[in-house]
């Protein structure tokens, strides 16, 4: 602030000083180095594009495409085998337990947040929500390896459904995984809801509809593209989700999705063979880099449909 | 309203029939309307409590699990295969403070000044602009294990090639967090109501000096609230780590700048999948230990929320 009284100044002085503040180089300055703050968000995704494609190109030297769609996955064996879709199946897998338990419960929470809850109850709950959200994941997978297993085996009906005598299960995973994403659900489904137009509420109940079938006929249609994009962007976290993977399925390439067998997901294999110890440059190595590049492009499709799903609801309600 | 004259009786009159005509419509209700309303209600309530039982679960047996193991030594001893009555969390303890202090003085700049730029000075018409919002939307939910990748390709091979270091792991975990950073401080920054700005540039502050003194003062909690919660995700988070060097069984204290590292979650995922009773009791310790601190950081977080909320 360079300006010190205009008062005390002559007539020229202040007719100086009404000049356009961003004639000043300083401010132009300042514009750029925030301009570059918010470039850093592209250099990054630019440079997980770069990380990815380089090595993903040298694998398809070395792999055909047909061998890659296939389902055989055994990178450490001799000779060995890329079929990626193995841990294609670990990953859906996965995905599926865990949106067929947190779908249904995180839609309901949000409906009840939204629709029924008191104030009160509503500034309790969703804090807890958020804490669910805040787990880290290493503790939901010990959370399901150590807990979940051991009761799932004990209430499995294995006389009609097979064994569950593996020590790892896809079930076990999804669930850890269920957990994790209810809170993504329900936040922004409950989101969604709330700004649904209370006229809309009110003519429904106008017309003489119970609470229920307001919730049910009215909101949950006019909340309906913010409420996909939830599961969208749950399914992409749950798709991408690491450490519940590895710590509760297990890293056995299996083309199945038999809720109790051991799975390996596109996650956990990049996850266990990184650790290793494994050449820079041989295909293995390669190979992580190419289930990356699978793994990037499912969820940022999904992540792209949710992102514009979102825009869709914000703009009809605000 | 106190004198009863003749045109307020008859108003009385009609909203007393009124009234007594709605209550006898709804009262027609079919009971079959008021059951299976409840039921639903009962099955809302219902999923949530299931929802929340998995949290208290998960807690319990953490602490039942943990319980043996806790004791100061899990703060102030190595990691041991041998000693496992004695071994703890010391060093990745260490690594895990260490990286999260890079992370923050990497964030907070880099984050609040992408969200000043997005919501005071870029031009939300143009394309370029657009793309860096859609493109940190997207950001936000790119999986942590391709951070990872990143980390690996780009920070510790590749064009900056620093190694396997700490310093790696802290640029990885900054990069993984700050959308959450860009995305709470741009909301704090847009509650900020326009006429806050309109006064100061009306007394002749150039933009700069508007959002320096007006506008960020007041978007503080808002932008602090977001950088703990981005903070206790990067003290949580183990799978990007695993890629950038965070691997090895760390027995010293770590160095920033060389040498091997380890962080409290990668700790705990190194004692969980070790199939020895003493190991799993080791894990769950860790686990106690750094859902109190994220407890702690969260509910301070909520807080602050609260507390410094302006409602304009």
């Amino acid at each position: 602030m360079e300006a010190s009284g205009i008062g005390g100044s002559g007539p020229g002085d202040l007719g100086r000083r009404l000049e356009a503040p961003s004639a000043r180089t300083s401010e132009k300055v300042i514009g750029g180095l925030l301009a570059a703050c918010a470039v850093i968000s592209v250099i990054t995704t630019t440079a997980i594009v770069i990380s990815l494609i380089g090595p993903t190109i040298g694998f398809f030297g070395d792999v055909s495409l047909g061998e890659f769609f296939s389902t055989d996955w055994t990178p450490t064996f001799e000779p060995p085998s890329f079929g990626v879709l193995d841990i294609v199946a670990g990953t859906v897998s996965v995905t599926l337990w865990g949106c067929l338990f947190a779908i249904p419960i995180g839609l309901a929470a949000a409906i009840y947040l939204s629709e029924y809850a008191s104030r009160r109850v509503r500034r309790v709950v969703k804090p807890i929500l958020e804490v669910l959200a805040g787990i880290p994941t290493v503790a939901l997978g010990f959370f399901a390896a150590t807990f979940l297993i051991p009761i799932i085996q004990d209430v499995w009906p294995g006389e009609f459904l097979g064994g569950a005598d593996s020590p790892f299960m896809a079930l076990a995973a999804g669930l850890g995984i269920g957990l994790l994403i209810v809170p993504i659900i329900a936040s922004i489904s409950e989101d969604a809801m709330s700004a649904v137009p209370q006229g809309l509420r009110e003519g429904a109940y106008a017309m003489g509809a119970t609470r229920a079938r307001v919730a049910t006929r009215v909101v949950f249609p006019a909340a309906l593209s913010g409420i996909v994009a939830s599961i969208v962007l749950a399914i992409s976290r749950a798709v991408g989700e690491t450490m519940i993977v590895v710590l509760a399925a297990g890293s056995t390439p299996n083309f199945s999705l038999n809720p109790v067998e051991s799975v390996q997901a596109l996650t956990s294999f990049i996850a266990t063979t990184a650790t290793g110890d494994i050449a820079q440059g041989s295909v293995t190595y390669d190979s992580i880099f190419a289930a990356g590049t699978v793994l990037f492009l499912m969820t940022l499709a999904m992540n792209m449909i949710s992102i514009r799903l979102v825009r869709r609801y914000r703009q009809v309600y605000e | 309203m106190e004198s009863a004259t003749p045109s307020s009786e008859r108003a009385r009159l009609a909203v007393a029939g009124a009234r007594a005509n709605v209550e006898a419509a709804l009262g027609r209700q079919p009971r079959g309307d008021v059951i299976r309303t409840n039921v639903f209600a009962g099955l809302l309530l219902a999923a949530i409590l299931v929802a929340l039982a998995g949290l208290v679960a998960l807690l319990a047996q953490a602490l039942v699990e943990g319980a043996p193991a806790l004791s100061p030594s899990l703060l102030t001893e190595p990691p041991s295969t041998i000693d496992t009555a004695n071994a703890g969390f010391r060093p990745a303890l260490i690594g895990s403070v260490m990286m999260i202090a890079f992370v923050f003085v990497l964030i907070v700049p880099l984050g609040v000044g992408a969200a000043v730029y997005l919501e005071e000075y870029a031009d939300g018409t143009r394309w370029w602009n657009r793309l860096i919002e859609v493109n940190i939307q997207n950001l936000a939910a790119v999986p942590s294990i391709i951070y990872g990748i990143l980390g690996l390709g780009f920070i510790v091979r590749g064009p900056l090639g620093i190694g396997f270091i700490l310093l790696a792991g802290s640029i990885t975990l900054a990069l993984l967090v700050l959308p959450i950073v860009i995305i709470a401080s741009r909301e704090a920054i847009r509650a900020v109501p326009p006429s806050i700005r309109e006064g100061s540039m009306a007394l002749g502050a150039t933009r700069w000096q508007t959002t320096r003194r007006q506008v960020l003062p007041a978007a503080i909690p808002g932008i602090a609230t977001g950088v703990i919660l981005a903070i206790s995700r990067a003290l949580g988070e183990a799978a990007p780590l695993l890629l950038v060097g965070a691997t090895v069984f760390v027995t010293f204290n770590p160095e920033p700048f060389s040498g091997n590292y380890s962080a409290l979650p990668v700790q705990i995922f190194q004692y969980a999948t070790r199939p020895q009773e003493d190991f799993q009791t080791l894990a769950a310790a860790g686990i106690i230990l750094m859902l109190a601190v994220l407890l702690a950081m969260n509910s301070f977080a909520i807080w602050l929320r609260n507390r410094y909320e302006q409602k304009w």
